[in-house]
Parts: C-alpha cells; sequence; structure tokens
C-alpha cells in the first residue's frame, strides 16, 4: 500500500481541521517490500508484474489451449485479440509475408503491456505497474536490441550505420549535420522515449486518480462533502478514462514497436 | 512524517531500480515464450485448419451446387423429351383413329354396297322366279280354261306353247301402253 494511501485513509484528516491536503507525489510510487529474498525487496509491482505474467499466459491457455475449428467464447475473444494485433498493427506494418516472424512478439508485448496497465484501475492492485520506469524499460530495451540486430543483420555494418543516420547524399554540406542528429534522435532518444512515453502517461493517470480519490477523502467535512462529490465523479470520470488510455497505450507502444522493425528492415533511403 | 522521510527517499524516477528491471525482462520473457512457441502456434495451426475447413465447404457446396443443376439440367431435359413423347403419341392415336375411322367407313359402304348388291341380285332372282313360275302357273291355267272352254285338250304342246307367249305378249304390250298413258296423263 502505498504512503499516501496510508496518510489518506488510514488517518481521520479532514479539511478544516487544520491539516495539510496530502498530495500524491512520488512518493505515490513507492512501496513497502512485501518480503526480502537476498537483500532484494520484493514489492508491489513486482507482485503485479508476476501476475500480469499469470494471467496473460492464463488467458492465452484458457483461450488457445484446446483450440477448436469451431471456437468456443473464450477461444472467440482471445482470437480477436490475437487478430487485431495481427492484422492490425504487425501486417499493417510489415506485410504479411515480413510480419509474420514478428507477430509472436508484438502479441506478447501488447497483452503484457495492457495487463500490466490495466491494474491502475482493479480494485486492491490499483497501480499501474507501467507507471514504475524500469518496466516500460525493460521492454522498450528488448525492442531497442531487436531493431538494432536486425539493422545491421540486414544491411550490414556500413550500411546499418547508414539506415541509423539517415544518410542521404543529395543533402550536400547539411549531411554531416543531419547524420548526427538522426543518429541521436534514433539511437539514443528513440528508446528513451518509447519507454517513457508509456511511463510517463501511466504516471500521471494514477497520479491523477488519486488525486481525486485522496481528495473525496479529505474533503468530507462540513461543505466540504459537497466538494467531495465533485471529486468521486471526477475519481470515477478518471478511471473510466484511464481504462480507454490503458488501451491506447499498450497499442501505442506495440505499434511503435512494429514500426521500428519496419524502419530497420526497409531499405535505406 | 512518515510521507516527508519517504518523499525525502524517492529517486530519480526516470531512473529504472535494477531489481524491478530484471523482473519485468523474466516476467516477459515467460510470457513471450509460452505465446510465441506454444500457445500461438496452437491457434495458427487451428486457423489454418479452419481456412482449410471453409475453403472445403465452399469448394463441397460448389460441386453440390453444380451437381443440383445438373440434375435440374437433366429433369428437364427428360420432362421435355416425355411432353414431346406425348405429343407425338397423342398426334399418332388422332391419326391412326382418323385411319380406323375412315377404314371402318369404307368397309361400311362397301358391306352396305355388298348388302345392297345381294338384295337386288335376290330380288332380281326371286322376281325371275316368279316370273317363270306365273307365267307358267299363267299358262297352264289358260290352257286348262281353254280345254275346258273348247272341249278338247289342246295337246299340241308347241301350238299350246306359241298360243300363250303370244297372249302374254300381248298382255305385256298392252301394260306397256297402259303405263305410257299413265305417265302421259
Amino acid at each position: 500500500m502505498s504512503a499516501n494511501e496510508m496518510l489518506a485513509f488510514e488517518t481521520d484528516c479532514h479539511i478544516f481541521d487544520g491539516c495539510g491536503f496530502p498530495a500524491p507525489g512520488l512518493h505515490s510510487f513507492l512501496f513497502e517490500p512485501l518480503f526480502t529474498v537476498g537483500g532484494y525487496d520484493f514489492n508491489k509491482p513486482m507482485l503485479l508484474a508476476v501476475l500480469t505474467t499469470v494471467i496473460v499466459i492464463g488467458f492465452f491457455w484458457a483461450a488457445f489451449g484446446r483450440a477448436k475449428v469451431v471456437p468456443g467464447k473464450l477461444q472467440m475473444v482471445g482470437e480477436a485479440g490475437y487478430d487485431f494485433v495481427r492484422r492490425g498493427i504487425v501486417y499493417e506494418a510489415l506485410g504479411k509475408k515480413e510480419g509474420e516472424k514478428y507477430v509472436p512478439l508484438m502479441v506478447s508485448l501488447f497483452f503484457f503491456v495492457w495487463i500490466m496497465n490495466l491494474w491502475s484501475i482493479i480494485p486492491v492492485a490499483q497501480f499501474p505497474v507501467t507507471s514504475i520506469i524500469a518496466f516500460p524499460a525493460a521492454l522498450a530495451l528488448i525492442v531497442y536490441v531487436l531493431w538494432m540486430y536486425l539493422t545491421f543483420k540486414k544491411h550490414g555494418f556500413v550500411g546499418g550505420l547508414k539506415n541509423i543516420t539517415g544518410y542521404d547524399k543529395s543533402l550536400g554540406p547539411v549531411l554531416p549535420l543531419a547524420m548526427t542528429i538522426e543518429f541521436f534522435s534514433n539511437v539514443l532518444v528513440r528508446p528513451f522515449t518509447h519507454a517513457v512515453r508509456l511511463f510517463a502517461n501511466m504516471f500521471a493517470g494514477h497520479v491523477l486518480i488519486l488525486m481525486f480519490t485522496i481528495a473525496s477523502w479529505y474533503l468530507m467535512n462540513g461543505i466540504g462533502f459537497a466538494y467531495a462529490g465533485v471529486s468521486f465523479v471526477m475519481t470515477v470520470v478518471m478511471t473510466a478514462f484511464e481504462l480507454f488510455i490503458q488501451a491506447v497505450q499498450a497499442y501505442v507502444f506495440v505499434l511503435l514497436a512494429t514500426n521500428y522493425v519496419q524502419g530497420a528492415l526497409a531499405e535505406h533511403h | 512524517m512518515n510521507a516527508l522521510t519517504l518523499a525525502e527517499e524517492v529517486e530519480n524516477p526516470l531512473l529504472p531500480p535494477i531489481p524491478e528491471l530484471v523482473i519485468g525482462l523474466i516476467a516477459f520473457a515467460i510470457v513471450f515464450i509460452f505465446l510465441a512457441k506454444k500457445l500461438l502456434p496452437i491457434i495458427n495451426k487451428t486457423l489454418d485448419e479452419r481456412r482449410a475447413a471453409i475453403e472445403g465447404g465452399m469448394e463441397k457446396a460448389e460441386a453440390a451446387q453444380a451437381e443440383a443443376q445438373q440434375v435440374l439440367e437433366d429433369y428437364r431435359a427428360q420432362l421435355a423429351d416425355a411432353r414431346h413423347e406425348a405429343a407425338r403419341m397423342r398426334q399418332e392415336a388422332q391419326e391412326q383413329g382418323v385411319a380406323v375411322i375412315a377404314e371402318m367407313r369404307s368397309e361400311g359402304q362397301r358391306q352396305r354396297e355388298e348388302i345392297i348388291a345381294a338384295g337386288h341380285a335376290q330380288i332380281e332372282a326371286d322376281r325371275k322366279a316368279a316370273s317363270a313360275s306365273l307365267r307358267q302357273d299363267v299358262g297352264k291355267l289358260a290352257t286348262d280354261l281353254a280345254g275346258r272352254i273348247v272341249g278338247e285338250s289342246l295337246v299340241d304342246h308347241a301350238r299350246q306353247s306359241r298360243t300363250i307367249d303370244r297372249f302374254l305378249d300381248d298382255l305385256e304390250v298392252k301394260a306397256g301402253d297402259v303405263t305410257k298413258v299413265e305417265a302421259t296423263r
């Protein structure tokens, strides 16, 4: 449980009682370890990450484990999700022939990220795992390594460098500058933005929900009850909005990953 | 306050803590391996099977449709043949009927003519017989009567015959005159 929630709900601190608003902040993303193994703490986000693995595998096992030609309900749902990523993202960018190889990775990425995001609005859990930078970073790292590997495998060392730096002779004297910027943008900034885009969205979403939740509690005093009602409505609205954002961010993350792979396989121009 | 002490401990939120990074990688790796090696191949196989089944089903349906079409055409051809045959038989029967009727008619005609001819012949024969016997009877009666009147038998046959014939001829001539007179009247 976050330190902030402890403050907000385990104390009877309300408005007009002379105590300040326990605003959510970075400390809301710190958890006391559930237990410690060999000097390493095991905390709630880690537990949720592990549960994500269990849930994604569990779901697809239940859906596809005994796949039938005439699908059951669960299999239909699984197929819809599978097809969404396969056709909607991978085939779109890479084409059926070249994309087929990357379908498992992208499907895994999408559902893994989505479920990690989804924890944000699951009661008791109520924390998006991806708002801890390490998790998006790990996934972005995998995509980054894959992208590098494919670039140099496809084009060789010099060709790969050209691909990364956007080498184009027609640029003339601007070429060194363009190459520097491209290199910087592709090699250094790209993995960072890839991870941070997901992280920041989920981080901000979580702070928003926390904000209105804590405020609902904090405002429950005197005239403050009216404000608390508004705040609670906002909590509900933000929760619904988060449900949407979680899916969108998972989609964007996978879409970008696919585009990077496509860029690596494309002929440099 | 607890929150403040915790907040002071907070590091840069963009610096990934290593344990979380490792857990994240492992967690994702497990998901990826399970999906890539086991579950997605299963569903791909199933999807292929389904596509094959659907395509097979469509082929079957097409074959069935073609067969149905063929049967329908055969049936129509047979029906047309049957109609044709029936029409032909009706025509034939009609022709036969006409022929039979014509034949019957001609046969009837022929029989009627035969009967009429036979009747005529019979009548002619009867008339001749009657005429002969009458002539004989009249001759006999005349001779008998003449014999009684004359008192002697007219034995001379030749003379007798001649006399009778002449008498009868006279009668015939008279009768002819009477009919002529009647006709003119």
